[in-house]
């Protein structure tokens, strides 16, 4: 990938490249490489255990791989601390939601600006007038990203409290405000029911189409996969088994056989 | 039914949300309560004056230890530490190097907030219970440290150092008790003020991110490291300016004032406080000075069983201590305006 390619835009804004990692003597990636387009939907998927997870975690640095490298925007993201990944545009949620409990709604999307503000404890302790500036502009922010996702009403409800279909949402809000270029959503489903996965797959579109975002799937919902992912990637036992359009994986024979060859599924 | 379906099954069961909790007072109460610190005073004995400024001290070492605990979510035994190196920062400065007393509290926060930012940098590989003990030993080991036989030119060994009480500036016509009354309560409101802006800010908010998920912090940008270690070196800078406080007040500073029992009353004045909430830190701290007294006037020799008895009894009847007090008190307020 040249610096030409980067300036035309054809190249990958997410590039993965032959990434492996092993824990003890467990392989739970087998150099696997992929590419991601700039506002495309990547549905990754793979029975349990394939190691959909693991690559998140290598995207948002709590896993180091052992080998292999991952490039955002042409440069390798793998010297970052976690912390500075929010920084060049990556965004995240989690499997479970990791929401802090004990704050509102409001905070929570407020820690969400973190990466995208400056500031110091004295300066934060004084309350200085370009600390009082920063915050009527993180307020703003917050404001018009829970008006967009629906969650004005519960602004200043601790999120503890609210139904699991709601924390989603609170942490969908959370991470887009960091204004991530790509949004990594790990199970965005699981624990939802059949007509919230609609609502949720209009709303991934609706964030990808109205705020220019690139998304990465991770999913076990093949329905949510299919109906809005523009290319697909399989993996099993650590290793990509199939890429392509949603049809292209669907139809192929390695992706059947690991789906229904198990009985585990 | 996998664990995420059981919880949102229990999330539609859950039809009443929780409000956001207010960290501080509302702004009348607020008044009433800073009239009633400025009037006080003026009608009480020298001694009562005397205990007034004891309970703003230790009020102010419970808060620093609530940014700490309720902040940042670090636990910490080793509060007496950070209050004997800001005491003994004062007093060895007044004493020795004939700084004014007011001058020396700036320079105690500032030592102090290096010493517990160093502290915070080992004490990152440790969490919860393991934490607590680090701090733990560093309560125990202080007073020791501080009779070191090469420390003694400066710090008078096991004797300790005597301390001269303050006069009144500009020649105001009150007693050098009521003075540094007056003193110390515009450096707590200060203290107060800025620990409020603190944890509203961004910098808490990252405190309180920390506390609640270490990782979910971490990928939204929070240095979880930095703010750590922050946490802890705010909370050191501030119980050292209660300790500078508390050595002018007292007169008198000596390594066995400063041991680990300090440290215990400063965490039970938290709990008692409600962890988390600031004005419950002066709660904590009436608690920690009357509550005693009271035990000792019911009974001379019993008097530890005594406090045990009545702190059991607070923990029993209001676990969220003064917090809890302070919500039922509002909603029943709430209550009477309707009616």
């Amino acid at each position: 990938m040249t610096q030409a390619q980067l300036a035309q835009g054809t190249a990958p804004l997410l590039a993965v490249r032959d990434v492996s990692v092993v824990f003890g003597g467990i392989v739970a990636l087998n150099g696997v490489s992929f590419d991601m387009q700039k506002g495309q939907i990547l549905g990754l998927i793979g029975p349990n255990g394939a190691g959909k997870t693991t690559l998140f975690n290598c995207l948002s640095r709590l896993y180091q791989p052992s080998s292999g490298d991952i490039l955002m925007e042409g440069v390798s993201i793998l010297t970052r601390p976690p912390h500075r990944i929010a920084e060049i545009g990556i965004g995240r949620t989690f499997q479970n939601v990791a929401l802090f409990p004990n704050l509102s709604v409001m905070d929570n999307v407020r820690v969400g600006t973190h990466a995208r503000t400056s500031s110091d404890i004295i300066s934060d302790s004084l309350r200085l007038a370009w600390i009082r500036r920063s915050e009527t502009d993180v307020n703003k922010k917050v404001h018009d990203i829970l008006a967009y996702l629906d969650l004005e009403d519960v602004a200043q409800t601790v999120v503890s409290g609210l139904p699991f279909g709601t924390q989603k949402r609170v942490e969908l809000a959370r991470a887009l405000a960091a204004d991530p270029k790509i949004l990594l959503l790990d199970e965005p489903a699981g624990g939802l029911n059949h007509e919230e996965v609609y609502v949720l797959g209009d709303l991934i579109r609706k964030i990808r189409d109205e705020r220019h975002m690139t998304v990465l799937l991770v999913e076990h919902h093949m329905g949510l996969v299919m109906s809005i992912a523009d290319h697909v990637v399989a993996l099993n036992f650590g290793k990509k088994l199939a890429e392509g359009t949603p049809a292209q994986v669907q139809a192929d024979p390695d992706v059947i056989k690991a789906y229904l060859g198990s009985k585990d599924q | 039914m996998s664990a995420a379906e059981e919880v949102v099954a229990e999330g539609h069961q859950a039809v009443e949300a929780v409000p956001k909790r207010a960290m501080t007072l509302g702004t009348g109460t607020s008044l009433v309560v800073l009239a009633a610190l400025l009037v006080v005073p003026m009608f009480v004995k020298n001694f009562i004056i005397f205990q007034m400024t004891m309970l703003l001290i230790y009020g102010l070492a419970v808060l620093a230890l609530n940014i700490l605990t309720g902040g940042s979510g670090q636990f910490s035994l080793g509060q007496s530490a950070f209050y004997a190196v800001g005491a003994y920062t004062s007093a060895v400065l007044m004493e020795h190097a004939n700084l004014n007393y007011a001058l020396t509290i700036p320079i105690s926060a500032a030592v102090c907030f290096g010493f517990g930012y160093l502290f915070g940098k080992p004490a990152l590989r440790l969490s919860g219970v393991y934490l607590a003990l680090a701090t733990f030993a560093l309560a125990t080991a202080m007073p020791q440290l501080l009779k070191l036989n090469f420390l003694e030119h400066w710090t008078g060994g096991v004797q300790g150092l005597v301390v001269t009480k303050p006069d009144a500036p500009f020649g105001l016509p009150m007693s050098q008790d009521t003075w540094l009354y007056y003193f110390t309560l515009i450096v707590t409101l200060a203290i107060y003020l800025l620990s409020v802006n603190l944890l509203r800010s961004r910098s808490g908010r990252a405190f309180m991110a920390i506390r609640d998920n270490e990782i979910a912090a971490s990928s939204m940008g929070v240095n979880v490291a930095l703010y750590k270690t922050l946490a802890f070196g705010v909370s050191a800078a501030i119980t050292g300016v209660a300790g500078s406080l508390g050595a002018i007040a007292v007169q008198f500073v000596a390594p066995d004032s400063y041991t680990i029992t300090l440290a215990i009353s400063l965490f039970l004045g938290m709990v008692v406080g409600g962890v988390g909430w600031l004005p419950g830190s002066f709660v904590g701290a009436a608690f920690i000075i009357f509550v005693p007294n009271m035990a000792e006037s019911i009974s001379k020799g019993l008097s530890g069983a005594v406090f045990g008895v009545l702190l059991f009894l607070v923990i029993y009847l209001v676990p969220h201590g003064a917090r809890q007090i302070a919500i039922l008190g509002q909603q029943f307020a709430g209550k009477l305006k309707k009616n």
